[in-house]
């Protein structure tokens, strides 16, 4: 069970990462080229604040730079960068304390009255009905409106793609944890976007 | 026999099919009778799919442009006399 990357990484990122190591300043410009984009994106969607973005984007590669001596190529540079972008955001997520995000009702507690409030099929090719920067926001709202527990493990696990073994290593919590984070994030997300996406009309339970 | 809660906790195992066939097989019973758990499991692969087919968003030219003046003063800083 390889986690994968939607990034070509290549066969040459090993060599890559050496040469960077060794000092060679343009084989980390390449590697900062490659995941600068997903960094940012990362870094937005767990801080969900455009100055804290890009704060933890550049700490993220200057750290890297400073401390390529302790990658040690057992895991992927990516998820070593991907640690270290994850650590500073959440260091600047606790520091502004009040976090913004709008909790969840709870209607994915899975305690003793589940209930799944919206149980509709959805309309076929949602994503065609919006525009693709309208699409984004949908999806991006979606995901801000999570808690920032369960929404860190969803960025992590369901958009970078870490595996739940990489992504516990980097929050420095446990496997079950990350499960249960996940399946509440999930779940919250499958009904924020059933209530966006749901079928109109009649036939609401449309396999029936 | 399964019940919906039982389904449910166990939903990212059945989604991601990290269970033996026997226990699947158990699962998926229970989905095929139950309306509502049909639509959840439909609805949350939706879900995971259309966040996969995500690309990552474009870096705004001024942010990137004062990552990179970063970068390479900090490189500048570090570099090795040429020989």
């Amino acid at each position: 069970m390889t986690p994968t990357t939607s990034v070509p990484t290549g066969f040459d990122e090993s060599a890559l990462v050496a040469q960077a190591k060794a000092g060679d300043q343009n084989a980390f410009t390449e590697l900062v080229n490659r995941y600068e984009r997903k960094i940012y994106r990362l870094a937005k969607n767990i801080t969900r604040n455009d100055e804290d973005a890009e704060d933890v984007l550049q700490d993220a590669f200057l750290k890297a730079y400073t401390h390529l001596d302790n990658f040690k190529g057992d895991s992927k540079f990516y998820t070593w960068i991907v640690r270290i972008a994850v650590n500073e955001a959440l260091m600047r997520l606790r520091k502004r304390k009040t976090d913004r995000s709008v909790p969840l009702d709870e209607p994915v507690e899975l305690g003793e009255e589940t209930v799944q409030r919206e149980i509709a099929v959805w309309e076929d090719n949602p994503e065609q009905q919006y525009s693709q920067e309208e699409w984004r926001r949908i999806l991006n709202e979606a995901v801000e409106s999570l808690k920032p527990d369960f929404r860190t493990v969803f960025v992590l696990r369901d958009i970078e793609e870490l595996s739940t073994e990489e992504t516990a290593e980097t929050l420095g919590i446990s496997v079950p944890a990350v499960k249960s984070r996940l399946l509440r994030a999930r779940l919250a997300l499958r009904e924020t976007l059933t209530r966006q996406f749901k079928r109109k009309g009649e036939n609401l339970l449309g396999y029936l | 026999m399964v019940t919906c809660k039982q389904f449910l906790q166990e939903l990212n195992a059945f989604l991601e099919e990290t269970v033996d066939p026997e226990t699947k097989k158990h699962w998926q019973e229970h989905v095929d009778a139950c309306p509502n758990c049909f639509v959840i499991v439909d609805t949350t692969k939706k879900t995971l799919q259309v966040y996969k087919g995500i690309e990552p968003q474009t870096l705004p030219e001024d942010v990137r442009s004062r990552l990179w003046q970063a970068l390479e003063k900090k490189m500048a800083a570090k570099k090795q006399p040429q020989v």
